[in-house]
């Protein structure tokens, strides 16, 4: 069997293409580790074409040392995994795809010591695409920190993953 | 501008300047369990970490080289993931399009071993606010 073979099976094992995806525990096992892991990642809610993840304040991930402001890396990553998951909440089901491309606006500094708050919708699906849209805040989503939008590409799942 | 200081964040996900080239800094940050997403790439959020640092560490270049001490603060940030990041050091260098009186446009393009194949593009604007008074 074939480095790629090998891959392809593990990854099937544990999240086949097509895979009924819970929002909630799906969120739980992509927090778990890797990137979102090390970040500290946390489901918070979700509805039928939304979902929403939690990042707490943590002093090494600041971007302003004077300021205490959470850095605005975290906050890339927290729209990126909120809004990657609102695809498969909105599908029901979890499909290989990569991050097309991703347009953040940077409402106004996250307030240090608060959690960030990520609300992502999936507004639309088509053959090869998903588009999406979210919204970070720190409590008040009125008074949002940032908001985003961007486009997911739908792929195979063959060489998605190297485990 | 060797002594450019990465804040905390950055030193977290181990970015690094690795060199100056043409005045802004290439940032460099090497794969590992901290940076990966689906499993064996890197996660776009980090790539997008990478990115925003090399863009900012390229215009505090250039505004230490007008002589500027305006404080920056992101604006907006637009990225275009081209292809996907492998397990290797991963560099970005930014290019800064204009720096103006109030706002500042930053290009920034991230590589791994070849840097002909890009592995993300972008954008990111920037206010330019008067240092605060102490």
């Amino acid at each position: 069997m074939s480095k790629d073979d090998k891959a392809a099976g593990l990854m099937k094992t544990i999240m086949p293409e097509g895979f009924v995806f819970d929002p909630e525990r799906g969120a739980r096992w992509f927090t778990r580790a890797g990137h979102t892991g090390f970040l500290g990642m946390e489901y918070h809610d979700h509805g039928e074409d939304w979902i929403e993840l939690a990042l707490p304040w943590r002093e090494d991930l600041v971007g302003v040392e004077e300021t205490g402001v959470l850095a605005s890396g975290p906050i890339i990553s927290l729209l990126d995994n909120a809004t990657s998951m609102s695809v498969w909440t909105r599908q029901g089901a979890f499909n290989p795809q990569v991050t097309l491309d991703l347009r953040i606006d940077y409402v106004r500094a996250a307030t240090p010591g608060k959690t960030v708050i990520a609300r992502a919708e999936c507004y639309q699906v088509r053959r090869s695409m998903a588009f999406v849209r979210g919204i970070a805040h720190d409590g008040d989503i009125a008074d949002p920190v940032a908001h985003t939008a961007g486009i997911f590409m739908l792929v195979s799942s063959e060489g998605w993953s190297k485990p | 501008m060797s002594d450019y200081r990465l804040p905390p964040y950055a030193r977290t996900m181990g970015m690094e300047v690795d060199h100056i080239e043409d005045g802004a800094p290439v940032i460099a940050m090497d794969f590992a369990e901290r940076v990966q997403g689906r499993p064996g790439f890197l996660h776009g959020g980090a790539i997008g970490g990478l990115l925003e640092m090399a863009a900012h560490a390229a215009l505090r270049a250039e505004l230490d080289r007008l002589g500027s001490d305006s404080r920056i603060k992101p604006v907006n940030i637009s990225i275009e993931y081209l292809r996907g990041g492998v397990q290797e050091r991963t560099f970005a260098r930014g290019e800064v399009i204009r720096a103006g009186r109030r706002v500042a446009n930053v290009r920034v393009e991230a590589w791994q071993g070849d840097r002909s194949k890009l592995v993300a593009s972008s954008w990111m604007n920037f206010l330019l606010a008067p240092p605060k008074e102490n």
